[in-house]
Protein backbone atom coordinates (compact mmCIF):
# COMPACT_ATOMS: atom_id res chain seq x y z
CA UNK A 1 0.00 0.00 0.00
CA UNK A 2 2.66 2.52 0.97
CA UNK A 3 4.73 1.48 -2.04
CA UNK A 4 1.74 2.00 -4.26
CA UNK A 5 1.05 5.34 -2.64
CA UNK A 6 4.66 6.41 -3.16
CA UNK A 7 4.50 5.49 -6.84
CA UNK A 8 1.24 7.36 -7.22
CA UNK A 9 2.73 10.42 -5.53
CA UNK A 10 5.76 10.27 -7.81
CA UNK A 11 3.59 10.02 -10.94
CA UNK A 12 1.49 12.88 -9.65
CA UNK A 13 4.62 15.01 -9.14
CA UNK A 14 5.88 14.18 -12.61
CA UNK A 15 2.58 15.12 -14.20
CA UNK A 16 2.38 18.38 -12.27
CA UNK A 17 5.91 19.38 -13.22
CA UNK A 18 5.32 18.55 -16.89
CA UNK A 19 2.25 20.79 -16.87
CA UNK A 20 3.97 23.58 -14.98
CA UNK A 21 6.97 23.60 -17.26
CA UNK A 22 5.09 23.47 -20.55
CA UNK A 23 1.82 25.36 -20.08
CA UNK A 24 0.92 28.83 -18.91
CA UNK A 25 -1.64 28.00 -16.24
CA UNK A 26 -1.99 31.29 -14.38
CA UNK A 27 -4.76 32.50 -16.70
CA UNK A 28 -7.55 33.59 -14.38
CA UNK A 29 -11.25 33.04 -15.06
CA UNK A 30 -11.85 36.59 -13.84
CA UNK A 31 -9.72 37.80 -16.76
CA UNK A 32 -12.31 36.26 -19.07
CA UNK A 33 -15.15 37.95 -17.20
CA UNK A 34 -13.50 41.38 -17.23
CA UNK A 35 -12.58 41.15 -20.92
CA UNK A 36 -16.17 40.09 -21.65
CA UNK A 37 -17.58 43.05 -19.74
CA UNK A 38 -15.28 45.44 -21.65
CA UNK A 39 -16.46 43.90 -24.94
CA UNK A 40 -20.13 44.38 -24.01
CA UNK A 41 -19.56 48.01 -23.04
CA UNK A 42 -17.61 48.55 -26.27
CA UNK A 43 -20.39 46.99 -28.34
CA UNK A 44 -22.99 49.13 -26.58
CA UNK A 45 -20.97 52.29 -27.28
CA UNK A 46 -20.38 51.28 -30.90
CA UNK A 47 -24.00 50.35 -31.63
CA UNK A 48 -25.37 53.79 -32.63
CA UNK A 49 -22.41 54.40 -34.96
CA UNK A 50 -22.49 50.99 -36.59
CA UNK A 51 -26.21 51.19 -37.34
CA UNK A 52 -26.14 54.81 -38.42
CA UNK A 53 -28.04 56.55 -35.59
CA UNK A 54 -25.10 58.84 -35.03
CA UNK A 55 -22.59 60.40 -37.35
CA UNK A 56 -19.56 58.21 -37.79
CA UNK A 57 -17.05 61.03 -38.15
CA UNK A 58 -15.63 63.04 -35.29
CA UNK A 59 -14.93 66.12 -37.38
CA UNK A 60 -17.46 66.13 -40.21
CA UNK A 61 -15.74 69.07 -41.91
CA UNK A 62 -12.50 67.21 -42.37
CA UNK A 63 -12.05 66.38 -46.06
CA UNK A 64 -12.35 62.71 -46.97
CA UNK A 65 -9.08 61.03 -47.87
CA UNK A 66 -8.56 57.67 -49.44
CA UNK A 67 -6.06 56.26 -46.97
CA UNK A 68 -5.94 54.76 -43.50
CA UNK A 69 -5.92 58.14 -41.72
CA UNK A 70 -9.64 58.43 -42.39
CA UNK A 71 -10.21 55.81 -39.68
CA UNK A 72 -8.61 58.09 -37.10
CA UNK A 73 -11.47 60.52 -37.67
CA UNK A 74 -14.17 57.97 -36.77
CA UNK A 75 -15.59 57.36 -33.30
CA UNK A 76 -15.69 53.65 -34.06
CA UNK A 77 -11.93 53.43 -34.39
CA UNK A 78 -11.38 54.98 -30.96
CA UNK A 79 -14.11 52.89 -29.34
CA UNK A 80 -12.49 49.75 -30.79
CA UNK A 81 -9.03 50.77 -29.57
CA UNK A 82 -10.36 51.70 -26.12
CA UNK A 83 -12.23 48.40 -25.81
CA UNK A 84 -9.18 46.41 -26.86
CA UNK A 85 -6.81 48.18 -24.46
CA UNK A 86 -9.28 48.05 -21.55
CA UNK A 87 -9.97 44.34 -22.10
CA UNK A 88 -6.27 43.52 -22.33
CA UNK A 89 -5.32 45.54 -19.24
CA UNK A 90 -8.13 44.21 -17.04
CA UNK A 91 -7.40 40.64 -18.16
CA UNK A 92 -3.74 41.13 -17.35
CA UNK A 93 -4.50 42.43 -13.85
CA UNK A 94 -6.49 39.35 -12.78
CA UNK A 95 -3.99 36.95 -14.29
CA UNK A 96 -1.15 38.82 -12.59
CA UNK A 97 -2.93 38.51 -9.23
CA UNK A 98 -3.49 34.80 -9.76
CA UNK A 99 0.13 34.17 -10.72
CA UNK A 100 1.27 35.93 -7.54
CA UNK A 101 -1.13 33.80 -5.49
CA UNK A 102 0.01 30.54 -7.12
CA UNK A 103 3.66 31.52 -6.97
CA UNK A 104 4.17 30.88 -10.69
CA UNK A 105 6.27 33.36 -12.67
CA UNK A 106 4.18 35.62 -14.92
CA UNK A 107 6.79 36.09 -17.61
CA UNK A 108 8.76 33.03 -18.60
CA UNK A 109 9.13 30.40 -21.25
CA UNK A 110 5.50 29.30 -21.01
CA UNK A 111 4.08 32.84 -21.24
CA UNK A 112 6.31 33.58 -24.21
CA UNK A 113 5.24 30.42 -26.01
CA UNK A 114 1.57 31.16 -25.38
CA UNK A 115 1.98 34.72 -26.60
CA UNK A 116 3.62 33.71 -29.89
CA UNK A 117 1.01 31.07 -30.60
CA UNK A 118 -1.87 33.45 -29.95
CA UNK A 119 -0.28 36.28 -31.90
CA UNK A 120 0.25 34.34 -35.13
CA UNK A 121 -3.42 33.66 -35.96
CA UNK A 122 -4.54 36.99 -34.48
CA UNK A 123 -2.01 39.00 -36.51
CA UNK A 124 -2.83 37.14 -39.72
CA UNK A 125 -6.53 37.71 -39.04
CA UNK A 126 -5.92 41.39 -38.35
CA UNK A 127 -4.03 41.93 -41.60
CA UNK A 128 -6.66 40.03 -43.54
CA UNK A 129 -9.56 41.98 -42.03
CA UNK A 130 -7.85 45.33 -42.55
CA UNK A 131 -7.44 44.57 -46.21
CA UNK A 132 -11.09 43.46 -46.38
CA UNK A 133 -12.08 46.82 -44.96
CA UNK A 134 -9.97 48.53 -47.60
CA UNK A 135 -12.13 46.84 -50.22
CA UNK A 136 -15.24 47.92 -48.34
CA UNK A 137 -16.35 44.49 -47.11
CA UNK A 138 -17.31 45.66 -43.62
CA UNK A 139 -19.97 43.02 -43.15
CA UNK A 140 -17.39 40.26 -42.85
CA UNK A 141 -15.30 41.99 -40.17
CA UNK A 142 -17.28 40.69 -37.20
CA UNK A 143 -17.48 37.04 -38.34
CA UNK A 144 -13.81 37.31 -39.37
CA UNK A 145 -12.85 38.44 -35.85
CA UNK A 146 -14.75 35.52 -34.34
CA UNK A 147 -13.26 32.94 -36.72
CA UNK A 148 -9.63 34.03 -36.36
CA UNK A 149 -9.97 34.49 -32.61
CA UNK A 150 -11.46 31.01 -32.34
CA UNK A 151 -8.51 29.56 -34.24
CA UNK A 152 -6.11 31.47 -31.99
CA UNK A 153 -7.76 30.02 -28.89
CA UNK A 154 -7.60 26.46 -30.20
CA UNK A 155 -3.93 26.99 -30.95
CA UNK A 156 -3.39 28.55 -27.51
CA UNK A 157 -5.01 25.66 -25.65
CA UNK A 158 -1.92 23.53 -26.29
CA UNK A 159 0.21 26.02 -24.39
CA UNK A 160 -2.25 27.00 -21.68
CA UNK A 161 -5.45 25.70 -20.14
CA UNK A 162 -7.16 22.92 -22.10
CA UNK A 163 -10.58 24.51 -21.70
CA UNK A 164 -9.59 27.37 -24.04
CA UNK A 165 -10.12 24.88 -26.85
CA UNK A 166 -13.86 24.71 -26.18
CA UNK A 167 -14.13 28.48 -26.01
CA UNK A 168 -12.38 28.49 -29.40
CA UNK A 169 -14.87 26.00 -30.88
CA UNK A 170 -17.78 28.16 -29.68
CA UNK A 171 -16.27 31.33 -31.22
CA UNK A 172 -15.81 29.54 -34.55
CA UNK A 173 -19.37 28.18 -34.58
CA UNK A 174 -20.70 31.65 -33.81
CA UNK A 175 -18.52 33.12 -36.57
CA UNK A 176 -19.79 30.61 -39.12
CA UNK A 177 -23.43 31.28 -38.20
CA UNK A 178 -22.70 35.00 -38.48
CA UNK A 179 -21.58 34.50 -42.10
CA UNK A 180 -25.25 33.93 -42.93
CA UNK A 181 -26.47 37.02 -41.03
CA UNK A 182 -23.98 39.59 -42.19
CA UNK A 183 -25.96 42.68 -41.13
CA UNK A 184 -26.04 41.55 -37.51
CA UNK A 185 -22.26 41.41 -37.02
CA UNK A 186 -22.17 43.62 -33.92
CA UNK A 187 -24.64 41.39 -32.08
CA UNK A 188 -22.65 38.27 -32.91
CA UNK A 189 -19.46 40.10 -31.97
CA UNK A 190 -20.97 41.06 -28.59
CA UNK A 191 -22.13 37.47 -28.03
CA UNK A 192 -18.71 36.01 -28.92
CA UNK A 193 -16.40 38.46 -27.22
CA UNK A 194 -18.78 39.49 -24.44
CA UNK A 195 -21.11 36.72 -23.38
CA UNK A 196 -18.90 33.72 -24.27
CA UNK A 197 -15.93 35.28 -22.42
CA UNK A 198 -18.04 35.90 -19.35
CA UNK A 199 -19.54 32.39 -19.45
CA UNK A 200 -16.09 30.84 -19.86
CA UNK A 201 -14.62 33.02 -17.11
CA UNK A 202 -17.37 32.22 -14.62
CA UNK A 203 -17.07 28.50 -15.38
CA UNK A 204 -13.28 28.54 -14.88
CA UNK A 205 -13.46 30.63 -11.75
CA UNK A 206 -16.21 28.47 -10.27
CA UNK A 207 -14.36 25.22 -10.97
CA UNK A 208 -10.76 26.14 -10.22
CA UNK A 209 -10.37 29.38 -8.28
CA UNK A 210 -13.30 29.70 -5.91
CA UNK A 211 -12.26 29.54 -2.26
CA UNK A 212 -13.62 26.33 -0.84
CA UNK B 1 8.16 -12.41 -12.07
CA UNK B 2 10.70 -9.64 -11.68
CA UNK B 3 9.83 -7.37 -8.83
CA UNK B 4 9.31 -3.97 -10.48
CA UNK B 5 10.91 -2.28 -7.49
CA UNK B 6 14.28 -3.43 -8.85
CA UNK B 7 13.63 -1.56 -12.07
CA UNK B 8 13.18 1.74 -10.26
CA UNK B 9 16.19 3.88 -10.90
CA UNK B 10 17.90 4.94 -7.68
CA UNK B 11 19.08 8.08 -9.43
CA UNK B 12 15.51 9.35 -9.68
CA UNK B 13 14.67 8.63 -6.08
CA UNK B 14 14.06 12.29 -5.20
CA UNK B 15 11.29 14.76 -5.84
CA UNK B 16 13.75 17.37 -7.10
CA UNK B 17 15.29 15.02 -9.64
CA UNK B 18 11.87 13.82 -10.80
CA UNK B 19 10.97 17.48 -11.25
CA UNK B 20 14.11 18.26 -13.26
CA UNK B 21 13.58 15.26 -15.52
CA UNK B 22 9.86 16.00 -16.04
CA UNK B 23 10.56 19.59 -16.99
CA UNK B 24 13.30 18.51 -19.40
CA UNK B 25 11.01 15.96 -21.05
CA UNK B 26 8.64 18.77 -22.03
CA UNK B 27 11.24 21.36 -23.03
CA UNK B 28 14.16 21.10 -25.38
CA UNK B 29 16.40 22.95 -22.96
CA UNK B 30 15.92 24.85 -19.72
CA UNK B 31 18.29 27.20 -17.97
CA UNK B 32 19.24 27.20 -14.33
CA UNK B 33 17.00 30.06 -13.25
CA UNK B 34 13.93 28.65 -14.97
CA UNK B 35 14.47 25.35 -13.21
CA UNK B 36 14.92 27.13 -9.90
CA UNK B 37 11.63 28.98 -10.33
CA UNK B 38 9.78 25.86 -11.36
CA UNK B 39 11.03 23.75 -8.49
CA UNK B 40 11.13 26.50 -5.86
CA UNK B 41 14.40 25.37 -4.28
CA UNK B 42 17.70 26.98 -3.39
CA UNK B 43 20.66 27.36 -5.76
CA UNK B 44 22.85 24.97 -3.80
CA UNK B 45 20.25 22.25 -3.58
CA UNK B 46 19.43 22.45 -7.29
CA UNK B 47 23.12 22.56 -8.29
CA UNK B 48 23.95 19.41 -6.36
CA UNK B 49 21.11 17.45 -7.94
CA UNK B 50 22.06 18.73 -11.40
CA UNK B 51 25.68 17.71 -10.77
CA UNK B 52 24.64 14.17 -9.85
CA UNK B 53 22.49 13.85 -12.96
CA UNK B 54 25.27 15.25 -15.12
CA UNK B 55 27.86 12.86 -13.66
CA UNK B 56 25.61 9.96 -14.57
CA UNK B 57 25.17 11.20 -18.14
CA UNK B 58 21.44 11.76 -17.66
CA UNK B 59 21.63 15.42 -18.61
CA UNK B 60 24.14 17.53 -20.50
CA UNK B 61 25.19 21.03 -19.60
CA UNK B 62 25.84 23.89 -21.99
CA UNK B 63 27.41 27.07 -20.74
CA UNK B 64 26.85 30.26 -22.66
CA UNK B 65 26.41 33.96 -22.20
CA UNK B 66 23.51 36.38 -22.48
CA UNK B 67 25.32 39.69 -22.64
CA UNK B 68 27.79 39.43 -19.79
CA UNK B 69 25.74 37.11 -17.64
CA UNK B 70 26.44 33.41 -17.72
CA UNK B 71 23.56 31.32 -18.98
CA UNK B 72 23.76 27.63 -18.17
CA UNK B 73 21.25 25.48 -19.99
CA UNK B 74 20.44 21.82 -19.45
CA UNK B 75 19.28 19.17 -21.88
CA UNK B 76 18.26 15.56 -21.54
CA UNK B 77 20.68 13.03 -23.07
CA UNK B 78 19.42 10.04 -25.07
CA UNK B 79 20.49 7.81 -22.20
CA UNK B 80 18.67 10.02 -19.73
CA UNK B 81 15.45 10.00 -21.72
CA UNK B 82 15.48 6.22 -21.94
CA UNK B 83 16.26 5.83 -18.24
CA UNK B 84 13.48 8.19 -17.21
CA UNK B 85 10.92 6.43 -19.41
CA UNK B 86 11.89 3.09 -17.88
CA UNK B 87 11.56 4.60 -14.44
CA UNK B 88 8.02 5.79 -15.18
CA UNK B 89 7.11 2.39 -16.60
CA UNK B 90 8.37 0.74 -13.42
CA UNK B 91 6.28 3.13 -11.34
CA UNK B 92 3.21 2.27 -13.40
CA UNK B 93 3.86 -1.44 -12.98
CA UNK B 94 4.07 -1.05 -9.23
CA UNK B 95 0.75 0.75 -9.14
CA UNK B 96 -0.90 -1.92 -11.27
CA UNK B 97 0.65 -4.81 -9.33
CA UNK B 98 -0.80 -3.72 -6.01
CA UNK B 99 -4.25 -2.88 -7.34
Amino acid sequence: MTEQQQSLDAIHDIKKMMERSSRFISLSGLSGVSAGVCALIGAWLAHPYVYGYKNLFIDINQPYTYDATVYLNTWLFWIAMGTFVAALLSAFVFTYIKSKKDGTPIWGKTARRLMINVLIPVAVGGIFLLSMMQYGTFGLVAPGCLLFYGLALINASKYSLNELRYLGYCEIILGIINLNFVGYGLYFWAAGFGILHIAYGVYMWYNYEREN
Amino acid sequence: MVNPINQLNKLFDSRVRLGILSALMMNNSINFNELKELLEITDGNLASHLKALEDNNIIKVEKGFIGRKTNTTYKLTKVGEKAFKEHIEALEKMIKATK
